[in-house]
């Protein structure tokens, strides 16, 4: 059995992120497991520029972007596992990994970062109709393919679903030569950034129906077209709006979804809306000494808060680790009137540090405000101008105001039209 | 004349209205939350650019393409032309990060250059 302070599962943004913090809070005994054949994690195949702007104040690719903390990862001697598989989590923080070089490996630490990442929702989680023509793959695949591979999967595309990377891929399938036909976009917005609306899908004049859905696909051995149809307020198809669009690649960008099959395995509280574990305001989740960052526990629209986020937790396993952690009173956080979900979902009062909670609207707001509650009374007000599900929202309970609070207590966070 | 333009120069997406005289004169940008957006909203309309990201093949590497990118802006009814010329730029592996792939792209006096490393297989 392997020894280890603090082992992190994936070795992507948020994997280096706790490891490197971690680290710099004074523990030197750190193993991160990847399963891919480098660090990075999805940030390798992210060619795009755009990664860094708020962490390293300038505009870097995903390969740039992750290289500078794999570069800081070797210069801080923290030990890494690539091209190996966790397995499994036991309830005593002992962790199975599996890889060809050492086999099976039981690794026993004193804190675990769970930092696996999300995975794009499959055709199979839409129940879209049709044969199983090839060329119906996820934008994700796509960007594999052509980013890392280097050969294009379709000429004439078609694609579902507006969250970044679908707008990403437009204008990359795009720029590499295929005819982007237009991305449907089931909901009456958006749920990429807006300025990938603008530069992949405006500039090349790639049409985007929004409340626009995919209803059949044609094709034998390979896709041949697709039936699109507008959708009512209710999602359904409305009859008489169907159009046949020929092509021979359909590429899903309808949604991520937290990896946490290692998470539910060992039991651990996990929230309904984000698809993420329940964690406090160090995120640690429900079984002591386990941690969550980065896409894993909610999907982030921006890797650079994912570092940030993986920072906390990585000072938090550290505190852990070095039995640093004061006793807990909780508070409990719940997103109400617009607001689908706030991370952390509880807060130690005792904490003395201030307080950040990210929170995310269900819909497109303008001229809204976010009204912080406590126990019902209002303690911050912020006004909007744009508030939109795509967009992570932020607000900072600072300490003082957490020092009034007392246990059992309820943060509220809403929308104000 | 009154322009709105949506900010790309970071993912916060500012809307941004740009007032225009006759003689094409910018009279005011409103709207941006940062000194980027002054500038990218008076670009955008006198002389659109963007930046380019995409992959340059490699000979011998462990991947067949290296990702790669613009290192400064480019005028934005070049960046077809601009992938014709990449796409026919090979390089022998190694490649590492911040290597200048293709230099001075049709004249622009931008380079081309890698965005990560490509070891030799």
């Amino acid at each position: 059995m392997l020894n280890y302070d603090i082992v992190v599962i994936g070795g992507g943004p948020a994997g280096m992120a706790a490891a490197l913090k971690a680290k710099e809070c004074g523990v030197d005994s750190i193993l991160i497991l990847e399963r891919a054949e480098t660090l990075g994690g999805i940030l390798e195949q992210c060619i795009h520029t755009g990664f860094g702007l708020h962490y390293f104040g300038e505009e870097l690719s995903g390969p740039e972007y992750a290289d500078r903390f794999i570069q800081l990862v070797d210069k801080q001697k923290i030990e890494y596992k690539t091209d190996t598989m966790a397995l499994e989590i036991t309830q005593d923080n002992v962790v199975y990994a599996i890889n060809k070089k050492d086999g099976l490996l039981e690794i026993q630490a004193k804190a675990v970062i769970l930092a696996m990442g999300c995975r794009e929702r499959p055709r199979g989680a839409l129940n879209i109709a049709g044969t199983r023509a090839s060329g119906v793959m996820s934008a994700g695949t796509a960007q594999k393919y052509v980013n890392i591979d280097g050969y294009m999967p379709g000429k004439k595309v078609v694609i579902l679903g507006s969250g970044d990377i679908g707008l990403i891929m437009a204008r990359r399938m795009t720029l590499e030569g295929a005819e982007v036909k237009c991305v449907c976009e089931l909901m009456p917005y958006s749920s990429g950034l807006t300025r990938n609306i603008v530069q992949c899908l405006d500039d090349f004049n790639i049409p985007l129906y929004l409340s626009c859905t995919v209803i059949d696909i044609h094709g034998k051995e390979r896709v041949e077209g697709v039936t699109i149809a507008d959708v009512d307020e209710n999602r359904r198809p409305i009859p008489g709006s169907e159009r046949f669009i020929e092509c021979d690649t359909l590429l899903l960008s309808v949604g991520l979804i937290p990896e946490n099959e290692l998470t539910r395995a060992v039991g651990i509280d996990l929230d309904p809306v984000t698809s993420g574990a329940v964690v406090d305001e160090y995120r640690e989740t429900s079984h002591k000494g386990v941690f969550a960052c980065g896409n894993v526990l909610h999907v982030h629209d921006l890797v650079d808060y994912v570092t940030l986020e993986s920072q906390t937790a990585g000072e938090g396993a550290a505190r852990y680790v070095l039995g640093k952690t004061e006793e807990a009173e909780y508070v409990t956080t719940k997103g109400v009137n617009g607001v689908r979900y706030i991370v952390p979902q509880k807060v130690n009062i005792k904490n003395d540090g201030d307080v950040k909670l990210y929170f995310r609207v269900g819909q497109v707001y303008k001229n809204a405000k976010t009204v912080v509650k406590y126990n019902g009374e209002e303690i911050i007000s912020k006004k909007r101008p744009r508030l939109a599900p795509g967009e992570m929202e932020s607000v900072i309970i600072k300490n003082d105001m957490l020092k009034g609070f007392a246990a059992d207590g309820v943060i509220e966070i809403s929308v104000e039209v | 004349m009154q322009k709105n333009i949506i900010c790309v120069a970071c993912p916060m997406g500012c809307g941004i209205t740009v007032e225009i005289a006759d003689n094409g004169d910018i009279l005011s940008v409103t709207g941006n939350t940062c000194k980027r957006g002054d500038t990218y909203a008076r670009a955008e309309c006198t002389n659109p650019v963007r930046s380019l990201a995409t992959t340059v093949k490699v000979d011998g590497g462990i991947h067949n393409v290296v990702p790669c990118k613009s290192a400064g802006s480019l005028p934005k009814d070049k960046i077809m032309e601009c992938m014709k010329v990449i796409n026919t730029a090979e390089v022998k592996a190694p490649v590492a990060l911040g290597d200048i792939l293709v230099e001075n792209i049709l004249g622009t006096g931008i380079n081309i250059v890698a965005t990560n490393h490509c070891p030799a297989k």
